[in-house]
């Protein structure tokens, strides 16, 4: 098990490093310059513009410059500095990680307690009326578009009901974060639902269960330790690349209810051509995934005593 | 279960290392309806994006930026409504040849921190804003005043650190000589770049950045990131523009359409802008709370004199591309209202700004337009393309301009999109535009030299498409050696006349703010750069 994890966080290492080369790469062969962005429409000065190109190291060939980037990274945990606040990318990242963690920590609670009691009850009575209702719901929150969904919700509870306040004011309030957490969760939701029932309804006829019930064991512990467990492999596969994506992956919610999260910062630097701090960004969220992977793997091994890691 | 307790582990570590950059913060108070008396204490709020750069006078380009600083900072002067100087901090500015300026500052005036504005204060701050090292973007502003390509050599070391032509006399005069005269130097005065800075500032300028000094109507209170900057009255303040309220919450939204929906709630009070959704409703939904007028900036459709198409045209098939552009129509339906159609090249509220300056060309006429290009010998390949940034909401006028030119003269004409505005800034930039680029220009100062020297010079700043023509260079000379303001204005007037002959851009429209504000505040109002003045704003009492 321990040699297992090793192993994992080593090659996590190779990985690291493609993925933040791709993305330095890919942020500098873009067109445009963020040094003569700020200047907009207007020639800014030339020995003002070089020595900012100087100060940010841009003036030296990109593959040093990465170089450069990732030994002050690794090193000194320095994320370098946005060219045009002037601001350390730590502190960016400090101000727009804790948003965005307690939105996708709020999404993620949302789907996984909502889908998997959907997928279970519909699974249980596949076929029948509350299974198709339970279809028809989900099959309407993966096609209804995300920006759609939180345009009625507002509508609804915010400006008709009074209910919920329209937007984020303070994003340390679950209660005025509990609707965008809604929208972020709904297209996963739908889809764990789906992935819950799938297997739960295959499982539900498998010798195992037929066994559970023979011997007698309440219909509680069969649906709760025996079928859950064994059904929930998909189900989890699935959560833990969602919960990257509901971090990263969250620009439009988070446009649409003003919340300063990860994807509006990650978006917005794109737009300025703030290759650092784009990198910082994905590099922690990278660190997200290939965490959440793991734990996926290793949960694995809980769930189904059959699998085991050496 | 060997497996079960490690997994619990892990994942305990990562929740410990995740949360532990989690901090918190808080904001609130603030509720709606109310029609009571005003609230001279009472603070409003104002919708704006986070600003892009520190909060320094001279780093600060940007409109999120610069409402942040106008409100901290004074100058020596500042404009009334219809382009006039009013003196601010200054008591005189006064010149006898236009190249040499005495300033005459108003004595008593102090900087937040209780340290005394004196004519040193001036010097010091635009001597450190014009050193390269220092690294301000608007450092450019002070290349008028003699001694700059000393500090500030094209190419080389500088020669000096200070620029020559400024000279302190006494704690509350200063001269500033300029390397050649400009009439309307005074004008140029009013921007943010010419602010003061306290003693302060130079120990360490990056944290005063964070945390600004300075001699305006507001003192800064907070600013926390990408969330609301906080300022407060300045009880001391001297200036004739002294706060009505109790001071300002710049409010952070990242999109427009969460700040109107905000607005209608009473979570924001001004907003400086209505997202294009909304404007269809926005009158009905605030009466007359919804704002809706002129302000300074002009969109044109400028020329890329550089490319094979353009470089010896004629300027009469200019004149009818432009006649055939139905600009009453695309305002009033594609734009929604929010545009005014332009008749010159320069916008309304500035000083020299004449009605109907380009005569007929700005005018739609389709048999006129054909004729025309017909007479100049036809657009070269018989057709056109206009650039412009997909990121901005041009694609609509853009395609409905294309239609009308196409309907109007046969002329073939596709929109050629950059994704963002970074990438049409480079493409400009690099002189790779293929034949036509929208450009839009906001003024710098209130004087019609803004929109004509600043633009169509062929060395100017703003001149990106490469215009170039000996007789408008030789006038503008001429209107900035006048002898006095008047004159000058008189002069660049009758370039803005001339300038139908040569076509340097197609003039399209006038930016129009739609803006508005709250219940709970009162006596709104708007600048000539599109900004609420935040100092006449007044609160309703709770």
């Amino acid at each position: 098990m321990g040699r297992y994890v090793a192993r994992r966080l080593l090659q996590m290492i190779p990985v690291f490093i493609g993925t933040t080369l791709l993305i330095f790469l890919m942020v500098y062969a873009l067109p445009g310059d963020p040094v003569r962005g700020l200047f907009g429409d207007k020639a800014g000065s030339p020995q003002v513009i070089a020595s900012l190109r100087h100060e940010y190291g841009l003036d030296q060939p990109i593959l040093v410059q990465y170089f450069n980037y990732m030994k002050d990274m690794i090193l000194h945990a320095d994320f370098g500095t946005q060219i045009a606040s002037g601001r350390p990318v730590t502190d960016v990242l400090g101000d727009a990680f804790p948003v965005t963690l307690r939105l996708a920590s709020l999404a993620f609670a949302i789907e996984v307690v909502l889908g998997i009691t959907l997928g279970v009850v519909a699974g249980l009575r596949a076929g029948r009326a509350t299974d198709n209702v339970v279809l028809v719901i989900t099959l309407l929150f993966i096609s209804v578009p995300v920006f759609v969904l939180g345009f009625i919700l507002k509508l609804v509870f915010a400006e008709q009901l009074h209910w919920l306040e329209p937007n984020v004011n303070d994003s340390t309030n679950y209660g005025q974060l509990l609707m965008p957490a809604i929208v972020l969760a709904a297209a996963s939701l739908a889809y764990v639902t789906r992935l819950t029932r799938t297997s739960i309804a295959e499982n539900v006829r498998a010798d195992y269960i037929r066994t559970a019930i023979a011997k007698g064991l309440p219909r509680r512990r069969v649906v709760g330790v025996h079928l859950m467990r064994n059904s929930l492999i998909p189900v989890i596969t699935y959560l833990g690349t969602d919960l990257g994506a509901l971090m990263g992956g969250a620009v439009v919610t988070e446009g649409l209810f003003n919340i300063k999260g990860v994807g509006g910062t990650i978006y917005e630097s794109i737009v300025r051509r703030e290759g650092t701090t784009v990198v910082g960004l994905v590099t922690i969220l990278v660190l997200v995934y290939l965490v959440a992977n793991l734990l996926v793997d290793l949960l694995y091994a809980v769930l189904d005593p059959r699998i085991r890691y050496a | 279960m060997r497996g079960a307790k490690s997994a619990k582990w892990v994942a305990i570590a990562a929740v410990v290392a995740l949360g532990a950059t989690a901090c918190g913060g808080g904001d609130g108070d603030k509720g709606s309806d109310s029609k009571a008396a005003v609230d001279p204490n009472g603070k409003f709020s104002v919708e704006v994006g986070e600003p892009q750069n520190p909060l320094q006078p001279a780093n600060t380009m940007e409109s999120n930026g610069s409402i942040v600083i106008k409100s901290l900072f004074s100058g020596l002067v500042d404009y009334d409504e219809n382009g006039k100087i009013v003196y601010v901090n200054a008591e005189s500015v006064d010149s006898k040849d236009n190249k040499t300026f005495t300033v005459k500052l108003k004595p008593g005036w102090k900087f937040h921190d209780g340290t005394a504005v004196t004519a040193e204060s001036y010097v010091k701050a635009w001597n450190w804003a014009a050193n390269p090292d220092n690294k301000q973007t608007n450092s450019f502003w002070f290349s008028d005043i003699q001694g700059y390509d000393e500090v500030a050599p094209a190419e080389g070391k500088p020669k000096a650190t200070e620029l020559s032509g400024l000279k302190v006399v006494d704690d509350n005069s200063f001269t500033i000589t300029l390397s050649k005269p400009i009439p309307y130097f005074v004008y140029k005065l009013g921007y943010e770049v010419f602010a003061p800075l306290p003693e302060s500032f130079y120990k360490d300028p990056k944290a005063a950045g964070e945390n600004p000094v300075g001699n305006g109507p507001y003192k800064f209170v907070s600013w926390d990131h990408k969330k609301q900057i906080e300022v407060t009255r300045f009880d001391d303040y001297q200036g004739p523009n002294k706060a009505k309220n109790g001071g300002v919450v710049f409010k952070n939204y990242t999109n427009l359409e969460t700040a109107y929906e905000d607005l209608k709630s009473g979570n924001v009070d001004v907003l400086r802008q209505i997202a294009p959704k909304d404007l269809p409703v926005y009158k009905a939904d605030l009466g007359d709370r919804a704002v809706d007028q002129a302000y300074s900036a002009i969109q044109t459709i400028a020329v890329a004199y550089y490319t094979k198409q353009w470089k010896d045209i004629d300027p009469k098939v200019l004149q009818g591309l432009s006649m055939a552009i139905d600009r009453d129509t695309i305002t009033k339906t594609v734009l929604q209202g929010t545009r005014e159609p332009a008749t010159g090249w320069v916008a309304k509220g500035v000083l020299g700004y004449q009605p109907n300056a380009a005569g007929d060309v700005t005018k739609y006429d389709a048999a006129k337009a054909k004729e025309l290009i017909k007479a100049g010998g036809g657009v070269p390949g018989n057709a056109i393309s206009i650039q412009y940034n997909a990121d901005g909401g041009h694609k609509d006028w853009v395609e409905a301009v294309c239609n009308s030119i196409t309907k109007a003269t046969g002329v073939k004409c596709t929109g050629d999109s950059k994704a963002d505005f970074q990438a049409d800034l480079n493409a400009r930039d690099a002189k790779e535009v293929k034949s036509l680029y929208r450009s839009g220009w906001v003024l710098d100062y209130p004087f019609n030299a803004n929109f004509v020297r600043d633009l169509f010079g062929t060395k100017s700043d703003g001149n990106q498409g490469g215009f170039s023509n000996k007789t408008i260079d030789q006038d503008i000379a001429a209107a900035d050696a006048a002898s006095s303001l008047e004159e000058s204005e008189k002069k660049y007037q009758e370039i803005e006349k001339q300038l139908p002959n040569y076509m340097p851009s197609i003039p399209l429209w006038y930016y129009k703010v739609n803006a508005g504000f709250s219940e709970s505040v009162s006596g709104v109002k708007y600048a000539q750069d599109g900004d609420p003045i935040l100092t006449g704003v007044q609160v309703k009492k709770k």
